[in-house]
């Protein structure tokens, strides 16, 4: 991803270099060349990397369909790839896939909405009161460092099996570690952003508005697609726990009667569904903080 | 110049308290300050120039006495006091424009007429057209006078300037400090700077106080003589008397340095 990004770069510093004037025909003619060379070159280089991660992608399913058919591994537990797409398209085409995907997704996303928002809010109140964040900081490191998803049998309990409790086991694993990366991100904003605010007598509303919040906008991004993960895990274990609907239900389901294709499909769904949901959040990112600096 | 005194410290002295103890950083400041003057703060390092500096702006309350700004107490900072730091400080998620008009969003004017004026003020400071630029396009002197527009942007009677030159190249901070220097006269803004820079205090003001240190204290005041006074700080550098001045506050800052030798602040 990082790495597209930064072979990307050079195609925006095109009209820099062209438009550098007071210089001679020849000179520029010599620069133009220099420029279109240099940009062949990474162009050739994006392509490679392409066409490798493709081949990558190809060798490793071919050779797991070779395997699976020959009987080098055991097709029953690994499946191989034109089972899995025949189980896929199956499913896509009597429609009986997309309730499951349905739920899933929408578990996810307002597991990780709510999370993100409410961690925020959380790290707010925390930076707000400065008292607050003193009595709480040893709970919330417990609190962190504790294995939150075995709370799910309670929260099951307490809420009911169902749409509830997975959305709260989801928050569960989420919250406190969005509370505390953005709470420290808060904590660093340098002094002399708040000193020039301070100068011109801000509230500490403006103060936050203005300079806490925008000034941590990357880490709260960053921590939003940390979340997109997070999400999913707490997602998928809580509808292992509970669901009659999901692809973490199907998963279970496929496992328990071993129907290892059902897992292993529903396994490429969720890759594919996760994707998506990262890309979004890298336009989100790009929105937020467009302009900010150099890219 | 009238000398009706703008600011006023009365007996100004400040205690840092801490888990170690308590630290007197500065003790019975007494300083008044003519409108329309400028006046520099120069002295060693842990002399308390910019707890001064500080208390001028009403960051904090002094520990005793008061500062008053036109004969009111200053108790919080107020957009009459402009202050400018030693780093630029300006958001890179705001535009050029945005960052000089966060004063006046903050203080509630921000309306159509105050940000053409802000354009204005921009253009006067060398940088027209540049308002929908972000900060990271601009060089270090570039942002620099963005952070000067933002400091004049709300039309403060005051400037406060907390070394604003000594993060710049020699050529880039002389050009400042004529701009600064003449923007300032045009304006008939009142002026406290502190620099570490003996030059630069002698050149751009009416009247050097020199500190000494263990706690900060008054040591002795220098008028500049008439005609280094109203140059331009490039010019007032050439001047016969300059070199003289200069000398007498080096040897003024050689004694502090004897007195206090070591124990630092």
């Amino acid at each position: 991803m990082d790495e597209r990004k930064r072979l990307v770069k050079p195609e925006s510093i095109e009209h820099e270099i062209a438009s550098v004037s007071g210089i001679q025909e020849d000179r520029l003619d010599w620069m133009n060349e220099l420029h279109v060379r240099f940009k062949q070159r990474k162009r050739r280089l994006t392509a490679a990397v392409g066409t490798t991660q493709t081949l990558l992608l190809l060798l490793f399913a071919g050779l797991w369909e070779a395997a699976g058919r020959n009987d080098w591994i055991d097709p029953l537990l690994f499946s191989y790839p034109s089972k899995l797409f025949k189980q896929l398209w199956k499913t896509m085409a009597d429609g009986s896939i997309w309730p499951h995907v349905g739920m899933t997704v929408t578990e996810t996303i307002v597991g990780f909405v709510l999370g993100t928002l409410l961690g925020t809010a959380i790290a707010a109140m925390l930076w707000w009161f400065p008292f607050l964040s003193r009595v709480f900081d040893p709970y919330l490191v417990v609190l962190n460092s504790m294995p939150k998803v075995a709370l799910g049998p309670i929260f099951i309990v307490g809420l009911g099996p169902g749409f509830m409790s997975i959305v709260v086991i989801t928050l569960s694993v989420t919250v406190i570690i969005t509370t505390l990366n953005i709470y420290n991100r808060f904590r660093e904003i340098d002094s002399g952003y708040i000193k020039v605010v301070r100068l011109f007598g801000a509230s500490r509303s403006q103060l936050f508005r203005l300079v806490i919040l925008p000034g941590s906008f990357p880490v709260i991004i960053s921590t939003l697609k940390v979340n997109v993960g997070l999400a999913w895990i707490g997602v998928i274990v809580g509808e292992f726990l509970v669901a009659k609907l999901g692809l973490g239900y199907l998963i279970i389901y496929g496992f328990q009667v071993f129907n290892f294709t059902l897992v292993l499909s529903s396994l490429i769904v969720i890759a594919a569904v996760a994707t998506v949901m990262y890309q979004f959040v890298g336009v989100l990112e790009r929105r937020l903080t467009a302009g900010w600096r150099e890219r | 110049m009238t000398h009706v005194p703008v600011l006023e410290l009365q007996q100004l002295s400040h205690v840092y308290v801490n888990e170690k103890g308590a630290s007197l950083a500065v003790e019975k400041i007494e300083l008044s300050v003519s409108r329309g003057e400028f006046i520099s703060l120069v002295g060693p390092s842990g002399c308390g120039k910019t707890t001064v500096l500080s208390l001028l702006a009403g960051l904090f309350l002094p520990t005793k006495g008061q500062v008053l700004l036109n004969g009111k107490r200053v108790t919080h900072p107020t957009s009459k006091v402009g202050y400018m730091l030693q780093q630029d400080y300006l958001f890179p998620w705001r535009t050029i424009r945005d960052n000089a008009a966060i004063g006046l969003e903050i203080s509630g004017r921000k309306t159509e007429k105050a940000l053409e004026d802000v354009d204005r003020l921009l253009t006067e400071l060398g940088l027209p057209g540049s308002g929908h630029r972000y900060p990271y396009e601009l060089s270090g002197g570039m942002r620099q006078r963005v952070a000067l527009a933002r400091t004049l942007a709300t039309e403060p009677e005051v400037l406060l300037l907390d070394e604003p030159f000594s993060a710049l190249d020699l050529h880039i901070k002389l050009q400042l400090e004529d701009l600064v220097f003449q923007t300032l006269k045009r304006l008939g803004k009142t002026a406290v700077l502190v620099t570490h820079d003996l030059a630069e205090a002698a050149a751009m003001s009416d009247r050097v106080i020199v500190l000494g240190r263990n706690p900060g204290h008054i040591r002795c005041e220098l008028e500049m003589p008439e005609d280094i006074r109203l140059a331009t700080p490039m010019v007032a550098r050439k001047l016969p008397g300059f070199q003289d001045i200069f000398e007498r506050l080096w040897a003024e800052l050689d004694a502090v340095d004897d007195e206090g030798g070591g124990t630092g602040g």
